[in-house]
């Protein structure tokens, strides 16, 4: 009865994502019944994941564990500023994919299977809701792999379309053998400690002996299924070709969403497993890490290689889709290193990218998606003279990718900002220079997109007529890329109040 | 006037800007009402930094027309706006370039003619607001903002290898303030080790630099002046000047040259020389030794190139290397001379780079050895050509002869350089310049008329010379009354020199 009288108790604080699993349910439903309607399906997805936000704001943080276990004090859930944060920048990018997929050709195409696309698509966001929450191994490793199993789909669901087919196939065998590592991985944790939850992970590893080697070797894995996630070198491998393969609405939600999510996760669970309590040292704010697992070290080397490799494979790339894919992960590797600093600073600094790269890379994705919808290719040499074209579509594409590149007054130029600055800050001078090194190669990527469009001849027959919609979708896109550029104080005061992890 | 005066300058900042949003609004098709408007904003942006300049009290130290308010609470950067003398040429030679470059290119821009006075414009605003900040950050965001609008003038309206030229000029500039980021960071988190709050602010950074370790302030002055020595461009940086300005429009090159170039030189002044004061003193010896290498190969290399605009392009090379050079001596004489020498070299080679544009837009080719006897059919050219290209040599009675003597006399006074040698060997580039120019001018001008294409070349029309006047007058000005402008900036020196010779003082008492 105790424990019944926990879950109500426990639902109360579970609104958010009621609604999502609701969301998923009704748009099954309603495709059963209502295979016609074009726009039925989307509308209503929007209407779900409005709630779902509304239910966000509304609904508080619960002071404790959500489904305690029944041990004292810990349980399979929490609800954080630091999950919350995460939910928004998810939910946005939800909402942001459903808005383009009824401008989207791609999806709008094949009418058979549009109503799983928007189920699994709120199926996906529901997954990522609780890998941001989840405070135990158990469910993490279930939303994880809810997220997979969803993605898998939705990357192959254009499946008549070879490279999509393909697409979809690689990442199941990547994304199985990640989940695989990782489970092993989580074994073994679970063979140290006995226990699964990360707050008692730290309770035994801080209070008793264990084998070092064991550990380095559970942490690495349970690491490395978390980096497939957000593609850190050297899990990186299926990102270009799923990105290149997948409907450009689904690449769009992977490179922002489920990347969120993965990061979420990787630093609640290092943060929470690994620093130890009692001796982080409150006055220079900094964490100090339990002896065995340096995984600040390691985290560094990851992230240089991560945005070297992303930064130097983006250089080759011709197409459009695989160039954003290589720099999105190079994207990830800049984030990464805010993370090796063990230091709040450090988390606020991925906290205010992640926010800015929300808007910046859904916008490429959505002006290329445009574009190659009427131009039938996302090949960088056709973009030649599509500046004169297309001018509002090839400018807005600039802003974008110039603030990609971080160069001011744009938003881009804030989020390396703080993240500079908080690694300089805590002496990690070497690693800001390899991440303003990495930044001027990707200037140069960058750039010659827009040197095509704009400084060559145009070839092409190429014509566009705008639409409203395509406008204010972009506008809303555009407007706080440029504004954060220069007025970033709300963006920062919010981020400053969602660094608090539960219990720190 | 008083009440405008605190928001002087800011109108001055973000005139152009506004124009350029104005202009937005235009229909591309009216060809005329377009040009015309970029005209008159950059004109009435002229006549505002006159106001300026008439305003300006030469008698009172520090800085003045400053602004100041709160732009990110939390990391104690504001917009902190103000000007001494520097600034105030400095200022003032943007606004008074711009427009003649914008109407140089009144009848050779045919194509996205809207596009291009945009970025103009722009560019405009990016260039005065680096002479005016006086906080690092957005010190550095004028400073990025400029790069984008010189980017596509380069890449869209240049020559045939303009994309090439633009990327190299994007990248090399790009590597440079990135550095100086990393560097301005950096200080900012010093100051929260000393003053306890994180902070951009030039005036309290200079006092934070003071009392960093001698290390890291030879690191940060290395990030600042790399950074600073590219857009010199100080040598071996230089080899995107000659790309750029080849394949670049004629106004972009005036630009590039007369004021883009200036933001480098600036900026060693400011901010290389005040913040680190004891370390520009140690390196100055190895900073006046790269400024002679610079000025003797870059002469050398105008010497043999036989396109026009080249070798201008080189002979900058040349002239910035005795600008650097007169910074580092560390006189009153070779500081002001170095100051006078950035406006010479902006209004003199601006010049150059006109005429040499004008005869290319006549006969489309800039190679000397297509020329030769012209002052036969354009002598209006071949005088303006002339009284510019002996203004450039330096001879006296003309602006350069001013520049070049007080940063030679300065430079043999200095006391923290202490050798006559580095004299010497500067006044050699002054011989060298007289060689390519004469000699380029001899070849052009001078001569039979052989080359049959050069016989019905039409002389300067009204509009060309309209724009060369203003200069010619500047330059006969400042060559026999440099006073009206050197008295501006006097005391801003001293104060510069005073600084850092305090410094030094400490030094040699620790």
């Amino acid at each position: 009865m105790d424990k019944l009288g926990n879950i109500l108790h426990s639902l109360n604080f579970f609104y958010p994502e009621i609604a999502l699993t609701l969301t998923f349910f009704i748009l099954l439903l309603v495709d059963l019944f209502f295979r016609k309607s074009k726009h039925l399906l989307p509308v209503l997805s929007l209407i779900g994941y409005v709630i779902t936000g509304y239910f966000s704001f509304t609904t508080p943080n619960a002071s404790g564990f959500l489904f305690s276990t029944g041990m004292a004090n810990v349980g399979l859930y929490i609800t954080d500023s630091f999950a919350f944060y995460f939910k928004l920048i998810i939910l946005l990018s939800l909402i942001y994919t459903v808005l383009f997929s009824i401008l989207s050709k791609e999806i709008n195409e094949s009418t058979e299977n549009r109503g799983e696309y928007y189920a699994l698509l709120a199926s996906f966001g529901l997954g990522m809701f609780l890998l941001t929450s989840s405070t135990d191994l158990i469910t993490i490793y279930l939303a994880f792999e809810m997220v997979s199993l969803s993605s898998y789909i939705l990357a192959g669901f254009t499946r008549k379309v070879p490279r999509s087919a393909e697409a979809s196939l690689k990442y199941i065998i990547f994304g199985a053998v990640a989940s695989g590592v990782m489970i092993y991985g989580i074994s073994i944790l679970y063979g140290l400690t006995g226990t699964t939850n990360i707050y008692l992970i730290n309770f035994y590893l801080a209070n008793q002996n264990y084998n070092t080697l064991t550990l380095v070797i559970a942490g690495l894995m349970i690491i490395g299924g978390f980096g497939f996630k957000i593609s850190m070198a050297p899990f990186h491998f299926w990102t270009p070709d799923v990105y290149e393969g997948a409907p450009i609405t689904i690449t769009a939600v992977l490179s922002v969403a489920s990347k969120a999510a993965g990061f979420a996760i990787l630093i609640r669970f290092l943060k929470v497993a690994f620093v130890d309590y009692a001796a982080t040292n409150l006055q220079a704010s900094l964490w100090a890490i339990l002896p065995g697992f340096q995984w600040n070290d390691i985290l560094a080397v990851l992230s240089v290689l991560t945005m070297t490799l992303g930064n130097l494979a983006a250089l080759w790339q011709n197409n459009l889709k695989r160039m954003l894919a290589y720099s999105s992960i190079a994207h990830a590797g800049y984030m990464l290193s805010g993370f090796v600093i063990l230091d709040n600073q450090g988390i606020l600094a991925i906290l205010i990218y992640f926010a800015i790269y929300l808007f910046m890379n859904l916008g490429a994705f959505f002006i290329v998606m445009l574009i190659s919808d009427k131009l039938g290719s996302e090949d960088i040499d056709d973009y030649t003279g599509l500046g004169y074209k297309a001018p509002f579509l090839t400018v807005s594409l600039t802003i974008f990718l110039v603030s990609l590149t971080g160069i001011p007054p744009t938003a881009g130029f804030i989020a390396k900002l703080y993240l500079f600055a908080a690694l300089v800050n805590t002496g990690w001078l070497w690693l800001a220079l390899v991440g303003v090194v990495n930044s001027v190669i990707s200037l140069y990527y960058y750039m010659r997109v827009v040197k095509n469009m704009f400084l060559r001849e145009s070839i092409s027959t190429y014509e566009q007529k705008i639409e409203l919609g395509h406008v204010l979708i972009s506008f809303s896109l555009l407007i706080p890329t440029l504004v954060f550029g220069v007025y970033f104080k709300p963006l920062i005061e919010l981020a400053e109040k969602s660094i608090r992890i539960f219990g720190f | 006037m008083m009440t405008i005066k605190p928001y002087l300058l800011s109108t001055v900042i973000f005139f152009p800007l506004f124009g350029s949003l104005i202009l937005l609004f235009i229909n591309k098709e009216k060809k005329n009402l377009l040009k015309y408007s970029a005209i008159i904003i950059s004109l009435i942006t002229f006549l505002l930094s006159l106001f300026l300049f008439f305003e300006y009290r030469e008698n009172q130290l520090g800085f003045q027309f400053i602004t100041k308010f709160d732009w990110i609470k939390g990391l104690n950067i504001s917009y902190h706006i103000g000007i001494d003398g520097i600034s105030l040429l400095l200022i003032l030679l943007t606004t008074f370039i711009t427009p003649i470059a914008l109407l140089s290119s009144w009848e050779n821009i045919t194509h996205n003619l809207k596009e291009y006075l945009f970025f103009f414009l722009v560019l405009e605003t990016g260039m005065i607001g680096v002479f005016a900040s006086l906080d690092l950050f957005l010190f550095y965001i004028f400073w990025e903002a400029m790069l984008i609008p010189m980017y596509f003038i380069i890449g869209i309206w240049g020559g045939e290898n303009r994309i090439y030229a633009a990327v190299k000029f994007f990248l090399y500039t790009m590597f440079g303030s990135l550095l100086m980021l990393v560097a301005i960071i950096a200080l900012g988190v010093s100051a929260m080790d000393q003053l306890g709050y994180f902070t951009t602010d030039y005036l309290l950074l200079k006092k934070v630099a003071l009392n960093l370790p001698h290390s890291t302030q030879l690191i940060m002055f290395i990030a600042f002046t790399v950074s600073f020595a590219i857009k010199v461009p100080l040598f071996p940086f230089h080899t995107w000047l000659p790309d750029a300005h080849v394949e670049a429009p004629t106004a972009g090159s005036v630009i590039l040259a007369g004021v883009l170039l200036k933001m480098g030189t600036y900026g060693l002044l400011r901010f290389s020389l005040t913040l680190f004061p004891q370390i520009s003193i140690e390196l100055a010896p190895t900073m006046s030794i790269i400024a002679i290498i610079g000025i003797i190969y870059g002469a050398l290399v105008a010497m043999v190139q036989p396109d026009m605009k080249k070798l201008i392009a080189y002979s900058s090379v040349s002239h910035l290397g005795f600008v650097v050079l007169g910074i580092f001596a560390f006189t009153l004489e070779s500081q002001q001379g170095a100051l006078i020498q950035m406006i010479n070299h902006g209004l003199s080679t601006g010049a150059l780079f006109l005429l040499v544009g004008m005869i290319y837009d006549k006969r489309h080719t800039r190679m000397i050895s297509e020329f030769g006897g012209l002052a036969r059919v354009v002598p209006i050219y071949a005088t303006i050509l002339l009284i510019v290209s002996l203004s450039s040599i330096g001879l006296p009675g003309l602006n350069g002869f001013i520049g070049e003597f007080l940063i030679l006399l300065g430079t043999f006074k200095s006391s923290v350089l202490n050798s006559y040698w580095y004299t010497v060997f500067a006044a050699t580039g002054v011989i060298f310049a007289a060689v390519y120019l004469l000699w380029m001018y001899q070849r052009v001008i001078f001569g039979k008329l052989e080359n049959p294409h050069n016989k019905d070349l039409k002389d300067l029309n009204k509009r060309e010379i309209g724009l060369l006047v203003p200069i010619i007058v500047l330059i006969v000005w400042i060559g026999i009354y440099p006073s009206t402008f050197l008295s501006k900036s006097e005391l801003s020196i001293k104060e510069i020199l005073k600084e850092v010779v305090s410094s030094k003082i400490e030094l040699i008492s620790k």
